[in-house]
């Protein structure tokens, strides 16, 4: 447990704006943007719409074996015995992997690496992997997984979170300090109980979280090859190749030059494949043992064993406010259930505190979290990592608070908006903030003030707001060396190619760095050809996780890029015997800026720059200034710039059957500065979406089994175009100091308000306050059926 | 990914050729018609046959088409998009249209045929898995099993009836056409079903499905309508799965009604006492129609054999009775 007060100086808030650390400001290279901020294709849209973009399952090399798992079908077990011959003399099989032969314990996580590659004597979960084969082909690997013989000592399972808090006596993890509890923290800011006490209104109650999936379109798959010339090369759908290969090395106790990692064309992650997983370590294990490639690709239902979707909470929740609408304190104390492993959830277990306390000026604040094993598929991240629970839990309270004090809940949280360059309560420096903003843009795009209240029995309006991070500074492995590295090489062609560590998961992250060269190199975004995501080929990123890499990545392709810009001024510059801030880029050429007929194609001035500097290119890095507050977990959820979005639903309740139809969802979202319109738009839509199936359709549920109750996509519901309400994109640009162009996050923020603004229609529609999601069409019925027996008790009352 | 047990494969020419095949293999046969239902439920492990027969070929069982005496016949491997968009349809019982349109999504519906769906395998939420998951469980009575996770010490299976259409046809008092390499026969739909989740259907392993007929419409015409609930609006098997038909008198009264309800038990169930309870009233009553609903909801008891609240999808058959009712009254005839 990790406990702390923070002392905050809030009169000079501007004092924690640090100077820069090698970010460029939100101003174009040139005299206006040329790329920056328009609407253009992502650089791989073409190859992924026509079918040509290869994806890992796309890969196959001659020799390759196919690999299969062996899963555990028990919830809580001990390994007795497990004999793999019959397996290994079964014609077609090439080889055969225990657990036993890697037993060296990974996480992305330095300080709770609780997994192996394979379960070595325990079991925690059904669908813990057990034992791997590679064989011919797929039937193969099936038919001699059947042949393995396991003998398993049953053990009790636990399954509900409270009941693993309280069994002392059945450890899900051997040796652990706390019993079944990964980690716990609490921590408080100012003091929340006296705030509470002088408040005007105080709302407490239990919100729920129950527990969501990705559902990524491309399950998991990997591709191992270990070559004559001892390198092991992985191909995997990972969104953090460096911890891979980090862990790869550990595991396999292979040297890592020797290692070389490649994450191809992705379809979807979300978070889920943040994690080193089990087919990876597989996969070079059994390459390096048959020395043929190997490839695994996981089922549907191998991927929801492999889960760490969003975590379920259980979250009770106490707010207070003054009469006239000011917040004045939170207390929440929130049970995580974690499942059988750590994954990320330390920073889980902070994040459902630490960034609660924005765009809301929230003066008083504790958390009290826990997170607990339970013998279930591992939680992890999700979109929204950590916050999206207690957001709802939040914003749901504040419309309970507005609505108690008789105020407009946006008008609230206008009243309470923390405003730009400020410090959050828990130590957290804020730099742009636009919030306020999107407040006004979703109101008037919903017309919020004509509309709400006024729709008519079943139909109405609710609103929310959040944060999130741009990247947090809580590196996951101590070190000071950057975050995010790129580097350019140029082509005498006129081609150049960007090689960044990023991983584009779909987001765009490539599009987006291609993007930020060509407006530093005034080249037309075909000129520049991104290789990303190859560890023998690309610096280091960390990964796409937290919302970072545009914001990171993003200022490290700036600070390359701008090292070759000024080359190519300087050399054009000492051609035309004009100063070299005469000498400007776009489009493809190089002009100057007094005699627009002296022009040059870039790749003439390239040659130039070649002549005059030598073999033309750059690096370019970015690392977080110090951030955080100064006590034990005050960097993590530490962000150099913050997101802001507000959101508007509208919905329409059929007060005959409990199903709630949304028509619109609107959701304004301050990026900074909209490097690429089009992502972003397309980032607030996706996140609104996946908030709006999380609400209603999206639930990931273990049956009394212990078994996954939905491990498909057809009971497990996502919603179809014909579900989804119309989305309403729109984008506040507040230019952070920091960012990229000042450029925020996107692609995890937006997701936040969705929920709480859709319970709080809810409200606006029928008067019910719905807190245990998800909101099936039962529970919402039987909600609507309590408050008219309620309503007409106190009609009875009256009379 | 799923990888298929190893079958024989065979794809016959003529429906001889198919009935041939079927007398020789029978129960180590299994019929393939649009393969949208047994596909996945091969690759569940749910069906281990030596030889795959698929209907693919068989065009002849393909087209909609009215008879001499005014009734509809389709082909058993007329597609459910061709069901849910032909005229005839349309025209003559326009709630197995939609019935037929509300089957999977679009894509399901170019593969799946009208006599796929009616001989569509129950479903439950303890069944329709991997034989991974199967096994960690136990299994279960329908396969491989003795124990139902539905109901406890239950010694029948519950596995539900989940198929659109077939509630529709019951309603509209169809006939199926089934065939053997030794005889044909014709069977009132209601009766081809039997209350038995393990296999509902009265189906020998050497008979064939051709033909469904619907009767033709009465003098004054015959209405249908159909209503699914279910948590989207594609893709989804019903969770209550309503369908009327009536005829109505000369001031537009209801004569006589039927009412089926499935995506309950192994059967869609013929709700009694319907044709009285409505008889004389305007088929839009709504009165009358949740005085039906409240008829339906007493003997319709959903369990925890389908996902989704069965409290809740009970309170929701007088609303599905009541939304088929108004379908059929909105379709017309």
């Amino acid at each position: 447990m990790s406990a702390g007060k923070l002392p905050v100086d809030r009169a000079d808030p501007l004092q924690h704006v640090r100077s820069p650390n090698r970010t460029f400001g939100p101003q174009p290279p040139g005299a206006r943007f040329e790329v920056i901020g328009k609407r253009m294709r992502k650089v791989d849209a073409a190859g992924k719409a026509t079918g040509e973009a290869l994806y890992t399952d796309d890969l196959a090399l001659p020799g390759m074996l196919h690999g299969k798992t062996l899963r555990s079908p028990h919830p809580h077990a001990r390994i007795k015995r497990i004999d793999t011959s019959k397996a290994e003399a079964l014609p077609g099989v090439f080889g055969v992997v225990t657990g036993a032969e890697m037993p060296v314990k990974f996480g992305v996580i330095p300080w709770t690496q609780d997994e192996t590659a394979l379960a070595v004597d325990k079991v925690r979960f059904i669908g813990d992997p057990v034992a791997a084969v590679a064989a011919v082909d797929e039937e193969t690997a099936q038919a001699a997984l059947r042949i393995i013989e396991v003998d398993y000592e049953l053990l009790t399972p636990l399954f509900d979170p409270a009941e693993a808090l309280a069994r002392k006596d059945i450890a899900i993890h051997e040796g652990n300090k706390h019993g079944n509890i990964t980690k716990e923290v609490l921590l408080e800011f100012g003091d929340p109980d006296g705030a509470m006490a002088k408040s005007d209104f105080v709302v407490e109650d239990d919100y729920e979280f129950h527990g969501t999936a990705h559902a990524p379109i491309e399950t998991h798959v990997a591709l191992a090859r270990y070559g004559s010339d001892g390198v092991l090369t992985l191909w995997s759908a990972t969104q953090i190749p460096h911890y891979v290969h980090r862990e790869l090395a550990r595991v396999l106790d292979l040297p890592a030059p020797q290692i070389r990692v490649i994450q191809p064309h992705l379809g979807g992650a979300f978070g889920g494949k943040s994690d080193p997983f089990s087919l990876e370590f597989c996969a070079a294990k059994l390459a390096m043992k048959t020395r043929r490639p190997v490839k695994f690709l996981y089922s549907r239902e191998e991927e929801f064993y492999a889960h760490r979707g969003r975590h379920p909470m259980q979250m009770h929740f106490k707010t207070g406010m003054t009469r006239d609408g000011r917040l004045t304190a939170v207390d929440s104390e929130i049970l995580i259930d974690g499942g059988a492993y750590s994954s990320f959830g330390l920073v889980t277990t902070y994040y459902s505190g630490q960034l609660l306390t924005g765009p809301h000026d929230l003066p008083n604040y504790r958390f009290h979290s826990t997170r607990v094993f339970t013998n279930k598929p591992p939680c992890g991240p999700k979109r929204g990592h950590g916050s999206v629970q207690p957001r709802f839990a939040l914003e749901v309270q504040l419309d309970r608070l507005a609505h108690q004090a008789g105020l407009d809940p946006i008008e609230v949280r206008r009243r309470n908006f923390q405003g730009a360059y400020t410090t959050t309560v828990n130590g957290q420096r804020v730099t742009s903030n636009g919030f306020d903003q999107c407040l006004d843009q979703v109101e008037a795009a919903s017309g919020w003030k004509a509309r709400r209240s006024k729709l008519g029995r079943g139909k109405g309006l609710g609103c929310a707001g959040s944060m999130y991070i741009s990247g947090t500074n809580y590196c996951v492995y101590p070190n000071d060396m950057p975050q995010a590295g790129i580097q350019l090489k140029v082509d005498r062609s006129g081609l150049v190619t960007v090689f960044s560590g990023a991983s584009d998961i779909g987001q765009g992250s490539n599009s987006v760095v291609a993007y930020i060269v060509a407006e530093e190199l005034g080249l037309r975004v075909e000129d520049v050809r991104v290789v990303a995501a190859d560890s023998d080929l690309c610096p280091v990123d960390l990964g796409a996780y937290s919302s970072r890499i545009t914001f990171m990545v993003g200022n490290a392709a700036i600070h390359a890029a701008r090292k070759l810009r000024k080359q190519v001024q300087q050399a054009v510059a000492a051609e035309w015997d004009v100063p070299p801030e005469q000498v400007a880029l776009a489009g493809g050429f190089v002009f100057d800026l007094n005699d627009r007929a002296r022009v040059l194609p870039s790749v003439k001035a390239f040659h130039l720059a070649e002549a005059r500097f030598e073999t033309l290119g750059a690096t370019g890095s970015y690392n977080t200034p110090n951030l955080g507050g100064d006590y034990r977990g005050g960097t993590i959820g530490a962000s150099p710039a913050y997101s802001f979005t507000a959101c508007v639903a509208e919905v329409d309740v059929d007060l005959e059957t409990g199903e709630v139809k949304v028509p619109h969802v609107w959701t304004s979202h301050d990026c900074g500065r909209a490097l690429a319109p089009v992502l972003v738009e397309g980032q607030i839509e996706g996140s609104a979406y996946m908030g709006f199936g999380e609400v209603f359709l999206e639930s990931h549920a273990v049956n009394r089994f212990g078994l996954t109750t939905r491990p498909n996509l057809l009971d497990y519901t996502i919603p179809t175009s014909l579900d989804c309400p119309e989305f309403h994109a729109s984008i506040v640009e507040s230019l952070d100091p920091e960012g990229p162009y000042g450029a925020k996050e996107a692609g995890e923020g937006p997701l936040h308000p969705t929920i709480p603004a859709i319970a709080n229609a809810i409200h606006d529609a029928c008067g019910i306050w719905l807190t245990k999601l998800p909101f099936t069409p039962g529970k919402v019925l039987a909600a609507l059926q309590a408050k008219e027996a309620a309503d007409a008790a106190a009609r009875g009352g009256k009379r | 990914m799923l990888r298929l047990e190893p079958f024989a494969f065979a794809k016959p020419a003529s429906v001889d050729a198919a009935l041939a095949l079927l007398a020789q293999h029978g129960a180590k046969a299994k019929v393939i018609a649009g393969g949208t239902d047994v596909m996945p439920n091969l690759k569940h492990g749910l069906y281990e046959p030596e030889v795959v027969i698929a209907l693919s070929d068989l065009g002849e069982l393909r087209g909609i088409a009215r008879n001499a005496a005014g009734e509809l016949e389709l082909g058993a491997m007329t597609t459910l998009e061709e069901v849910e968009r032909h005229p005839l349809v349309a025209a003559h019982a326009p709630g197995l249209a939609r019935a037929a349109a509300s089957v999977a999504g679009p894509t399901q519906r170019t593969m799946g045929t009208l006599g796929g769906n009616v001989c569509l395998d129950t479903r439950c939420v303890w069944i329709n898995q991997s034989h991974f998951w199967r096994q960690s469980l136990g299994f279960c009575l329908k396969k491989d099993g003795t124990v139902c996770h539905v109901v406890k010490g239950g010694k029948s299976c519950v596995a539900a009836a989940s198929n659109d259409t077939a509630t529709m046809l019951v309603a509209l008092g169809a006939r199926l056409t089934i065939r053997s390499s030794k005889a044909t026969r014709e069977v009132a739909i209601a009766d081809f079903y039997k209350p038995d989740g393990v296999m509902n259907l009265r189906l020998a392993p050497d008979e064939l499905l051709t033909r469904i007929t619907v009767p033709a419409p009465a003098p004054g015409g015959t209405w249908s309508g159909y209503a699914k609930l279910r948590p989207r609006a594609s893709i989804d098997f019903p969770r209550l799965s309503v369908a009327a038909a009536w005829t109505t008198q000369n001031d537009g009264t209801v004569a006589d009604a039927t009412l089926v309800v499935s995506a309950i038990a192994a059967t869609p169930r013929t709700i009694a006492g319907i044709g009285e309870l409505l008889r004389g009233r305007k088929p839009d009553d709504l009165a009358a129609l949740i005085a039906a609903g409240q008829h339906a909801q007493k003997v319709v008891v959903p369990l925890t054999n389908i996902d989704g609240d069965p409290q809740w999808r009970r309170a929701m058959v007088p609303v599905f009775v009541k939304r088929a009712f108004l379908a059929g009254v909105r379709g017309s005839k």
